[in-house]
């Protein structure tokens, strides 16, 4: 429901400068999606001038008939009308098929250009670093590689097609009524006039009243959602009257909007035909009167000018042509309008294309090969923007097959030491190593493979639980499944679910619990055997025996692995090789349980809170 | 259906005139093909160009009469539409907010949250139009049929016998494009399923360089997409050149058998009838595809006040007994749980014959695994939901027999995944209780949420977004405690509302309980043992029944389970 702002509003000449060079930029990349299938575009343009030209050619054969029906008289005149009627017949059934392969034409082209719009995006959002999504809502995401590339694909698959056929329309029956009869074209200068003025009516009073309608119901749909999702909340505080009151603001305002919008645009429909019915009027009276001098001219009563005569068939295509001219003129305020939208749609299309990959500028020179799981952080800080660093001259060094805890309060720095580690982020200054390679100088996907990653908020996606354990590594057949299930000990819950191992997991399918899709991520850790493990302990709260068996599914996998582990729970701890104490971006305290202990420090307070 | 006559009754007169006033105003547009045809034929032939004028002038005072009224008619739909929508909404949302929580269970809160938006709107739209279109769109189809009839019924015969083709052929194609969009709409489904699965899970995939994979997994949902689309459209653009084929091959018979009547010696047919049947023709089969579009509509509009009215008219299952029903029991002042056993929409029993009781001032703890039962028993002792059996009173006095705003004007709750909704932080706090600024300070005080409060730029004014998304999940708990303390409420519940407080915080947060709420009954729900263990009162549930009760040392001593989780520290996190 939520209608976007319009691009942005320009204020100074100099920003409508930039913001019309943008425009200009976005249609020329527009038009590079056309080009890329130029031959569709060409045969369809084709099709659409045709079509419309065709369509022109009905009132004139029509009127033909009624001259002829006037003229003549018995079976002369049906044998004069029949073949004219059969040509009108053929014009239509051309006519129609036309306008049908022209739309067809049209569909196929925008369909082709949505596909390959999406794939762009979607293959440039695989590239893009992990920061990107940190930085952009998902929500957003969605809506511009759906919401907006279908504006743009209707715009181009509608619009364009009305404005080809427009012009031509317009044009064309411009040119018609001239012929038949160029002094009644002088009612258009009365009605004309008319349009343009109920067209910038329009565009300067309504269009804002319906963009204010679109905003003001999204934000009463905005507060409904909200609210609706503390209902438990508002009424534990009997707040249901302060809450419908103040929805009822919001409401009035929606409505208020709303019939703002329909007040004024209440006028649209009747004004059109009141324009129409103006044209037709003025020109049944002209056009009468010189209908008149026509039968006193074919009578030899009178002898006006040809300029001022008409004739009955004259009159029937004078008419049906000033529908056909005013159709489009009163439509094409409309159309800039949609026009308008499209571009925007295109602007935030193009911004992600515009994003750059994670992968630019590496230089890759090593690969990692037969890794013994040796890190080391050497000096390293980092910042996600400039003037604030999260991690300062932070060196660790952990030996194959060693686990590290990493604990400390929240914003410590501890997810941004692994965000490093797996080159979501690259280091600011000082190194990191594996197996003292520095990670920069290997490809992100092959220093990635090395690892395996589990994070608190488990990922699992629409598909079989299965495919979802699989997919830490290509082609693992179903016993490698089972036995990641086994040493996971998920294997048993998923046997004795209806489907076993083919259960798909969706929104509104089999509902996991936070620690049974924990244990599944660890399935698929287990699976992908990697040499070593990032690990975020979840903090979520889970009955005994999952914990149990989550804590000894853990320690399996960590075994031999070299393992950073953001710890929350003092088995953890206990366990690690060595605690690194971050506190404020910088290793406070380090060493093993009992060491930490005996320091008093940070580590040996935090613990101790515990029995206060 | 119901909802309409509901709504629209009050308005019956004004909806009528407007009506009425649209009747004229349509009519005055039927006459003006009619007018055409008689200048033509009739006045032009008489060759009196002050007539013609005459006739010309009338045509466009009907014009503008027709203008006028539709205008006038249009305007008055509006209001209607506006004053019945916002008292739907209305009625809508007020009803929607005292739902009980079984009732919100069975409608779910995002059919709740599309009734509001996505329905009311089809409703307020659909009032609006059907009062525009519905009375325009069949006169004009019927008077313009009429019409004809008047001006040659043979020629009206033609014309009638393709409106059903037209109508057949419009249907049709709507009814096979329906379920094609239908599909098209569930491969967008899948499309955005994909892209957000990607956008929330990039890690995971860059973590086991999954990109192909994902773009091939993305390729496949995509091609679908495009082929069902086009599928669809293609279907429905055949709608327009049908119709327009149709009806054109209607009009080349209306003049060809129209040149045949006319050729006849003596039919008395002039051409201007033909003219006149081509407007006619335009007219009619424009109120065609209007039908259609209502026809849609309506369909649409019909379901969705169905939807509304079943909120709106759901029985309130909350009902207040008299204490005849149930039975207080009197001298009794704190919590009692008397035999209580419950099941969500009565299906696995959840809580099963429990009884405690705790007197007025004291703490009371409650401790057990996620899914054992704990934030149920909450539920019932603040009246989310009813006892299947037993009882449970407050001061003695069972909760079915108190009305709700007593009742729950008992409790100062802070819930588990309780909201918070876009505002500053003294407007959560607050909850428009008109709360004094030294009373959230002292409630922020309390629920250690002073100091970081302070700390943000704006302190009581620092603007939350919805869902708290700016506050840590420590953060967010915290201001929930000082929201439930702030109404100095007689029974503060605290429903597991200090799990991602470090051990520090959590400690200092019990003590300050402890100190700042000595006249006020707490009750503590925890997975932690230090949360509960300065409790007078302790349960220990487990699948749904209390296996022991009583203080932490006695609990120590004889409950294994109870020292269990003491010792592992079972589901708490030491660390932040």
């Amino acid at each position: 429901m939520i209608r976007r702002k319009s691009s942005e509003r320009a204020g100074t000449p100099k920003a409508e400068a930039m913001s019309r060079e943008k425009r200009r930029k976005t249609i020329s990349r527009l038009a590079a999606y056309m080009i890329r299938y130029k031959g569709l575009v060409i045969v369809s343009t084709l099709f659409v001038l045709s079509s419309n030209i065709i369509a022109l050619l009905g009132p004139s054969v029509s009127g033909d008939v009624i001259d002829i029906i006037c003229r003549y008289t018995g079976n002369e005149m049906i044998a004069r009308v029949m073949p004219l009627c059969i040509t009108l017949a053929v014009i239509y059934i051309a006519s129609g098929a036309l306008s049908y392969i022209q739309s067809f034409l049209l569909i196929t082209l925008s369909q082709k250009i949505t596909y390959s719009m999406r794939k762009e995006i979607f293959r440039r959002l695989t590239e893009l670093g992990a920061g990107y999504f940190d930085t952009h809502q998902t929500g957003d995401i969605i809506s511009r590689i759906s919401y907006d590339v279908d504006t743009v694909n209707s715009s181009i698959s509608s619009d364009l097609i009305q404005v080809l056929g427009s012009a031509v329309t317009v044009f064309g029956s411009l040119f018609m009524m001239a012929r038949i009869q160029p002094v009644l074209l002088a009612v258009f200068l009365i009605t004309i006039p008319f349009s343009i003025l109920f067209a910038r009516h329009r565009s300067i009073r309504i269009r804002p009243l319906f963009r204010k309608r679109a905003a003001k119901l999204g934000q009463l749909n905005g507060y409904a959602e909200e609210m609706l999702s503390g209902q438990k909340t508002i009424r534990a505080y009997r707040r249901e009257k302060v809450i419908t009151s103040r929805f009822d603001e919001r409401n009035s305002d929606a409505v208020e909007s709303y019939y703002n919008a329909d007040y004024h645009g209440a006028v649209m429909g009747p004004a059109v035909n009141f324009i129409n019915n103006i044209s037709m009027a003025l020109i049944t009276m002209l056009g009468g009167i010189f209908y008149m001098f026509w039968v006193g001219n074919e009578q030899g009563v009178t002898s006006v000018l040809p300029l001022f005569v008409i004739s009955l068939g004259g009159v029937s295509k004078f008419v049906q042509y000033s529908r056909k001219f005013a159709g489009p003129i009163n439509e094409f305020a409309n159309i800039t309008n949609e026009i308008q939208s499209t571009l925007s749609a295109a602007e935030r299309i193009f911004r992600i294309l515009d994003e750059e990959p994670e992968q630019k500028g590496d230089v890759v020179s090593t690969e990692l090969k037969n890794i013994k799981g040796d890190v080391s952080f050497d000096g390293v800080s980092f910042g996600y923007v400039p003037d604030r660093t999260i991690i300062k001259d932070v060196s660790i060094h952990a030996k194959p097959g060693s686990t590290i805890a990493i604990v400390g309060p929240t914003g410590a720095g501890k997810t941004t030491i692994i965000n490093l580690l797996m080159r979501f982020y690259d280091v600011d200054s000082g190194s990191i190593a594996v197996d003292n390679v520095d990670i920069r100088s290997v490809p992100r996907g092959g220093l990635r493979r090395c690892f395996t990653m589990i994070l608190q908020d488990t990922w699992l996606f629409h598909g079989s639980i299965r495919d979802n354990i699989a997919y830490g590594r290509d082609g693992a057949g179903y016993d490698e499944i089972v036995e990641a299930a086994k040493s996971a000990r998920i294997d048993e819950y998923i046997e004795s679910l209806p489907d076993g191992y083919d259960t798909i997991l969706s929104d509104d399918g089999v509902n996991l619990s936070k620690g049974q899709k924990q244990l599944i991520s660890i399935a698929r850790a287990m699976l992908a055997d990697s040499p070593m493990l990032i690990m975020d302990e979840a903090t979520s709260n889970v009955d005994s025996r999952t914990e149990a068996n989550i804590q000894k599914a853990m320690r399996t996998l960590m075994s031999g692995r070299t393992g950073f582990v953001i710890a929350h729970r003092l088995s953890t701890v206990q366990n690690a090789d060595m605690i690194l104490v971050l506190r404020d971006g910088r290793v406070a305290e380090r060493g093993s349980h009992d060491e930490l202990m005996q320091m008093d420090g940070f580590y040996s307070n935090l613990y101790n809170s515990q029995f206060e | 259906m119901k909802l309409f006559t509901r709504y629209l009754k009050p308005v019956a007169g004004i909806v009528s005139l407007g009506l009425l006033i649209k009747v004229f105003g349509t009519l005055a547009e039927l006459a003006l093909p009619y007018i055409l045809q008689y200048m033509l034929d009739v006045v032009a032939v008489r060759n009196k160009i002050k007539d013609l004028i005459l006739w010309g002038l009338i045509m466009i005072a009907f014009a503008v009469l027709c203008a006028v009224l539709n205008i006038v008619a249009n305007r008055m739909a509006a209001k209607v539409a506006r004053d019945a929508a916002r008292t739907i909404r209305h009625d809508l949302f007020k009803a929607t907010m005292n739902l009980s929580a079984e009732t919100v269970d069975k409608f779910t809160v995002s059919s709740l949250e599309s009734r509001l938006t996505t329905d009311t709107y089809n409703v307020h739209h659909v009032i609006g139009v059907i009062q525009r279109m519905g009375v325009r769109a069949p006169i004009l189809l019927f008077g313009g049929l009429i019409m004809t009839f008047m001006l040659d019924y043979r020629l009206a015969l033609v014309m009638l016998a393709t409106v059903p083709l037209i109508g057949g052929a419009v249907f049709f194609v709507t009814l096979k494009g329906t379920p094609l969009f239908r599909h098209a709409q569930s491969r967008t489904d899948d499309m955005i399923r994909v892209v957000r699965e990607v956008s929330q899970g990039i890690r995971v995939v860059k973590a086991l360089s999954r990109e192909e994979k994902e773009r091939a997994r993305y390729e496949n949902v995509n091609r679908e997409l495009v082929k069902a689309e086009t599928k669809a459209s293609a279907t429905m653009a055949a709608v327009n050149p049908s119709m327009n084929l149709f009806l054109n091959f209607g009009l080349v018979a209306v003049i060809l058998i129209g040149a045949i009547i006319i050729s006849r010696p003596g039919s008395g047919m002039k051409p201007g009838v033909i003219i006149a049947f081509m407007q006619y023709f335009t007219l009619i089969s424009n109120a065609l595809l209007h039908i259609t579009r209502i026809f849609v509509m309506l369909t649409r509009a019909v379901a969705s006040a169905g939807r509304i009215i079943e909120v709106i008219d759901s029985p309130d299952d909350m009902e207040v007994y008299s204490s005849r029903d149930f039975p207080s029991d009197d001298g009794a002042a704190g919590i009692c749980f008397d035999n209580v056993s419950f099941s969500y929409k009565k299906k696995k029993k959840i809580i099963k014959e429990v009884s405690f009781f705790l007197k007025s001032g004291e703490k009371l703890g409650i401790i057990g695994a996620t899914g054992s039962g704990k934030t149920t028993l909450i539920n019932l002792l603040m009246r989310f939901y009813d006892v299947d059996s037993g009882s449970v009173r407050i001061d003695g006095q069972d909760v079915r027999t108190v009305c709700r705003d007593k009742l729950h004007g008992f409790f100062g709750a802070a819930m588990q995944n309780d909201f918070i909704f876009s505002g500053t932080i003294r407007e959560n706090i607050d909850f428009g209780r008109g709360i004094s600024d030294d009373d959230i300070f002292k409630a922020l005080r309390t629920a250690q949420a002073e100091r970081f409060v302070s700390e943000l730029d704006d302190g009581l004014d620092y603007k939350l977004n919805s869902k708290g998304t700016n506050l840590s999940g420590g953060q967010r708990q915290r201001l929930f405690i000082a929201r439930a303390m702030a109404g100095k409420p007689r029974i503060l519940v605290l429903d597991d509302s200090s799990s991602a407080l470090d051990y520090k915080t959590d400690a200092a947060l019990r003590r300050a309980i402890a100190a700042d709420c000595k006249d006020q009954t707490v009750v503590i729900v925890a997975q932690r043992v230090s949360s509960v263990m300065g409790c007078d009162l302790i349960l220990v549930i487990d699948k749904g029944r209390i296996i022991d009760m009583g203080k932490h040392e006695e609990l120590m001593e004889r409950c294994e389970v109870y020292r269990e989780t003491s010792e592992s520290q079972m589901g708490g996190a030491i660390f932040d």
